[in-house]
């Protein structure tokens, strides 16, 4: 079985295709390389250890079993996992059972966050635009996104108009678009 | 960017998971008919995972590590080997490719070769161990014979996806009208490019489609391959002659002269790359 060079600079996609030829090495390689990513996420939304290391089990033993299911071409890599790990959390704060595969979901950033320094000088960018976001439409996002909450249980926790809600989310998320052409 | 604005609030909530029944049906329904709309929904994804990644930081613990790593252990996996079961063309005698006819018969016999020297080595190291030659030739070839059937599949599987008699037929969202599409799957190292596109108009008289790679460099398209798809618009290239080393950023298929120089795009481009 092939070592993969555990170096920093090889590619996801190197990585990934060493996992469809069944490296167990390159597995471990990206799991070091994404786990906190995905820890993280879950345990923002789940606040829970346990939990969150379950998710985090759960979606990396899934990118084992069918590593074509990540599609370079239509995201990278951690945003994807980010999502998922989102997902997943969320069905579990929810306690249903998954509504997606992995595969299901798509995420388009633009640009392309390939490298670690790109990703970091991103997250500063992205950071000071939620700081700079007035309270409550920062509020509402997280609202949504770490907690799983509709537009009408949002409204009814902050007593806001559902327009007012759906107006705030929407332009929230495309503010931390636009910070990030910027 | 015409996205339709009726529905752009309703979009942002729908890629958080949070629009509600009535309105979410209404947003599917418009979505199956809408790409404008369904790669808005990608930004938007893509926009949401940023407030994800400002939650980094947290480290799982080196428990989680391990039991991820012995869960893996516990499932290897042999290359290529991920249909439940081989899929079957319904066609006639297949013609063997470039594939069946070298790579993995070529890949069977190095394993063989491999496992036979093992058991010979084994034979001749040591005269305590002939006890156990038996068994262990008996479990030699139970993992050959594991091997064989795991690659026979493999082959069957690739096999099927090159055959040009194979049936292909591409599903979409009910009442819309196949568009013209493409999948290029490439890799730098080996030079690798398998293409499949489906769908695409028929050819107009001496006229060619031809698959254009994209430097990542930015430097100028590279030629990687002339085509004619089938009755059907299926086309599939495998491993047209590429210069090496060469990191991709999109590809695309433009329709050109049959006749003439094929190094520069000149025609129009019939498909290219989300990725551009």
């Amino acid at each position: 079985m092939p070592n993969v060079d555990s170096n920093a600079t090889t590619s996801d996609l190197v990585l990934v295709a060493a996992v469809r030829s069944g490296d167990q090495g390159a597995m471990a390689a990206l799991y070091d390389r994404y786990s906190s990513i995905v820890y993280s996420v879950a345990l923002r939304v789940l606040q829970d250890t346990g939990a969150a290391e379950d998710v985090l089990q759960d979606i990396f033993m899934q990118l084992w079993r069918n590593p074509g299911a990540f599609d370079a071409s239509r995201g990278n890599m951690a945003s994807w996992l980010a999502v998922i790990a989102r997902h997943r959390s969320i069905d579990a704060l929810r306690r249903r059972r998954p509504e997606n595969d992995i595969e299901d979901v798509i995420v388009s950033i633009e640009p392309d966050l390939a490298s670690e320094a790109d990703h970091s000088r991103a997250m500063v960018k992205v950071r000071g635009a939620l700081e700079t976001m007035p309270p409550p439409q920062r509020s509402a996002l997280e609202m949504a996104y770490f907690e799983g909450l509709t537009h009408s249980e949002i409204a009814e926790k902050t007593g806001e108009p559902l327009g007012t809600i759906k107006t705030r989310i929407r332009s929230g998320l495309l503010s931390l678009r636009k910070v990030l052409a910027a | 960017m015409n996205l339709h604005e009726q529905f752009a609030d309703d979009l942002a909530l729908y890629s958080l998971g949070s629009l509600e029944d009535a309105e979410r049906q209404a947003l599917e329904k418009h979505l199956a008919g809408c790409p404008t709309c369904r790669r808005e929904l990608e930004l938007l994804r893509g926009d949401s995972s940023l407030l994800a990644l400002t939650t980094t930081g947290a480290k799982p613990p080196a428990r989680a590590r391990q039991r991820f790593l012995a869960a893996v252990a516990a499932e290897p996996r042999m290359p290529l080997v991920t249909a439940p079961t081989p899929i079957r063309s319904v066609s006639a005698p297949r013609r063997p490719s470039w594939w069946t006819s070298f790579g993995w018969p070529a890949l069977r016999w190095a394993s063989a070769a491999a496992l036979v020297v093992i058991v010979i080595r084994l034979l001749r190291q040591n005269s305590e161990l002939e006890g156990n030659l038996a068994s262990l030739r008996t479990q030699f070839q139970a993992q050959l014979n594991d091997q064989g059937s795991k690659l026979e599949q493999a082959n069957e599987v690739v096999a099927t996806l090159l055959d040009p008699e194979a049936t292909k037929i591409e599903l979409v969202a009910a009442g819309n009208k196949p568009q013209p599409r493409g999948k290029a799957i490439y890799q730098r190292r080996n030079r690798n490019l398998i293409f499949f596109a489906s769908n695409l108009p028929p050819l107009p008289a001496e006229k060619i489609y031809e698959l254009w790679l994209f430097p990542a460099s930015g430097g100028a398209p590279i030629a990687a391959g002339l085509f004619k798809p089938d009755a059907r618009g299926s086309a599939t290239l495998v491993n047209p002659p590429l210069p090496g080393g060469i990191a991709a950023k999109n590809f695309a298929v433009t329709l050109e002269p049959e006749s003439g120089s094929h190094e520069a795009p000149r025609g129009t481009p019939v498909i290219v790359g989300v990725g551009e």
